[in-house]
């Protein structure tokens, strides 16, 4: 069995994995509390659990931009020390930069890395892909939010990142606008084989998305069961496998949260 | 689109308040007591009464000529009636001073000059008073630019290194609160020519809020902007000029009109103590003879070019934060 695993092609391997913040008086906070993860490639994985249970955290380490206390995570064989390109980063909102425009937002990644001149022609490419043609020249707070993260998606793609790490992308948006970049995140999986790693406080999102699903508890922050989806894509939101196993994870949630006594509302 | 009415409006209360003005000069006759001295213009003999109404004639054409282009755009045009009835006033003005200080001369003299008295100092020495303010502008911007860059240079490090900002900002605090031209008696001895000197105190003067401004620009700059750039690929280089530099730039605007304004005081007084040339210069000259037409005229100048440059300045400010919400209507 452990053999078996371990033949998996895995892009990620996150061991024993520890952070500890201090709050504001100095006491510890566990924030991750030995989390292990493999990630398969190609695979979509959605991070679910009550907030504070440290999926940002965890997120965050294995994009490089946290440095956890102990531990290791392992991307194809080079332990991750800091941010790389080949592991774009979505953030919730406000990571667009303000004073360039969407096509200069989504060029960025490559002026930065300075291979603009090569790869230029990619730029437009980018731009149809996450259908803002038309919207070239408008600054972020010209456009809309759901516009803004599909600008945040389109230039982490540019990089060519093998793996797309998104914290909550769509938290702030209308649910029509969370359905139209849910169905793009899903394309771009299916025909890009960018590996997913998604964290989200949607159940729904959750199945229709991913391929496992990781459930985490807060205090300390701890992945308490991994949960694989095995309904076949196009995923109906109203069919019985999806309603059953949205059932199983509401139930995992309360085993997960382990409320003392059931709360009523009357 | 734009109405019959409103253009009708617009134009004649622009237009003729300076046309009155340039009539009225023509038809009251001066009971003062002076002499109306003629000056040869490129050939044309004038006197200060019709250079004077040639140049209110130039400015109601100015004024009608600005009017026939904002008519093709509609809050162009909605701006330009807006200012209507205070250039009609203007003119109104200028006609109540005309009488006043040069046909009837009952304002006190040669304290205070008729407009057409003004004029005279362009026409007896247009050569000197272009060359001092010719003197001005380069002190000027000799000034400011190396003050600008200076400022910007060190708000950037100021800003980014915690133990520059340190070891920077009380020196800062402590200098940023003598006027600059409190150190002209050093400057003048310390540096080779007076034009150094002068261009030195106006640096010292941009240098201070340039750089505590662009300093907490950079500072201000949210930490999800470095985070982002960093998963990009960017080096803290990257970081520097590609994010927090952007980020900061309204702040380094503020900074950068508030200096403007501390550069043309700084310029004048410096001009006033000690200077070969330049407008204040001029004025102090003047001021000798009691000439206080020269004295209204070099003020007139500056009016119009510190104006001008302040404008430029603004629509540079526009363009470079056009991305700024808010900012274009
Ligand atoms: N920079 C920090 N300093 C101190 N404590 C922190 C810091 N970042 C996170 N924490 C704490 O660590 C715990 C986990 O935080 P984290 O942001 O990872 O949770 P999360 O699961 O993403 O929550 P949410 O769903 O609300 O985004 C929380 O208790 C939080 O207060
Ligand atoms: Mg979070």
């Amino acid at each position: 069995m452990a053999e078996q695993i371990e033949k998996e092609d895995y892009i990620l391997k996150i061991k024993n994995l520890r952070r500890i913040y201090k709050d504001d008086d100095g006491a510890d906070v566990e924030a991750l509390e030995d989390v292990s993860l493999n990630v398969k490639r190609g695979e979509f994985i959605s991070i679910i659990g009550a907030s504070g249970c440290g999926k940002t955290t965890l997120l965050r380490s294995i994009a490089g931009l946290d440095k956890p206390d102990s531990g290791s995570i392992v991307m194809d064989d080079h332990k991750i020390t800091k941010p790389d390109p080949e592991r774009g980063y979505v953030f919730q909102q406000g990571g667009l930069f303000n004073w360039l425009t969407v096509e200069q937002n989504i060029a960025y990644g490559l002026k930065t890395r300075k291979i603009y001149k090569e790869k230029k022609s990619e730029v437009p490419k980018y731009i149809e892909l996450v259908g803002l043609n038309g919207f070239e020249d408008s600054y972020p707070y010209q456009i809309s939010g759901g516009m803004a993260q599909r600008v945040a998606i389109a230039r982490t793609l540019i990089n060519d990142p093998k793996m797309l790490l998104l914290d909550e992308p769509m938290g702030a948006l209308d649910s029509f606008t969370r359905a139209d970049i849910q169905d793009k995140l899903l394309e771009l999986h299916k025909f890009n084989g960018i590996t997913m790693v998604l964290v989200t406080h949607d159940i729904d999102e959750a199945i229709y998305l991913s391929d496992r699903i990781v459930i985490m508890t807060p205090r300390p922050g701890k992945i308490s069961n991994i949960i694989e989806v095995n309904i076949p894509h196009p995923r109906q939101r109203g069919e019985a496998e999806f309603l059953a196993m949205r059932r199983k994870l509401l139930q995992e949630f309360d085993l997960a949260t382990a409320h003392p006594e059931p709360e009523y509302n009357i | 689109m734009i109405k019959k009415s409103s253009i009708v409006y617009g134009f004649s209360l622009s237009i003729t308040g300076f046309l009155i003005a340039a009539l009225l000069n023509a038809l009251i006759p001066i009971t003062a007591d002076v002499e109306i001295t003629e000056y040869s213009v490129a050939g044309i003999t004038v006197d200060i009464n019709s250079t004077y109404r040639a140049v209110l004639i130039v400015l109601s054409a100015i004024f009608l000529v600005s009017g026939l282009i904002s008519l093709k755009d509609h809050d162009k045009w909605k701006k330009y009636v807006k200012g209507a009835p205070i250039r009609f006033a203007s003119g109104i003005a200028l006609l109540v001073w005309d009488i006043l200080g040069t046909k009837w001369q009952l304002l006190p003299q040669p304290f205070f000059p008729g407009p057409a008295g003004i004029v005279e100092a362009f026409l007896i020495e247009p050569q000197f008073v272009l060359e001092n303010t010719l003197y001005s502008l380069r002190l000027y911007a000799a000034g400011f630019a190396l003050g600008v860059v200076f400022g910007v240079g060190t708000g950037i490090l100021v800003g980014w290194f915690p133990k520059v900002y340190y070891w920077v900002t009380p020196v800062l605090k402590v200098t940023g609160v003598i006027p600059a031209v409190a150190w002209m008696p050093f400057a003048l001895t310390l540096l080779p020519t007076p034009f150094a000197a002068a261009v030195f105190l106006i640096v010292i003067c941009v240098w201070f809020p340039v750089t505590s401004l662009t300093s907490q620009g950079i500072k201000s700059t949210p930490k999800v902007q470095f985070e982002a750039a960093r998963t990009l690929g960017s080096n803290t280089l990257d970081l520097v000029f590609r994010v927090a530099v952007p980020h900061a730039l309204p702040q380094i605007f503020t900074g950068i009109s508030t200096a403007n304004a501390f550069a043309f005081t700084t310029l004048v007084m410096a001009e006033m103590m000690g200077q070969p040339g330049g407008l204040g210069y001029y004025i102090n000259l003047s001021k000798v003879w009691s000439a206080y037409y020269k004295v209204f005229a070099a003020i007139v100048v500056m009016a119009v070019l510190f104006s001008f440059i302040t404008a430029i300045l603004e629509r540079v400010e526009k363009y470079a934060l056009r991305w700024q919400k808010g900012l274009v209507r």
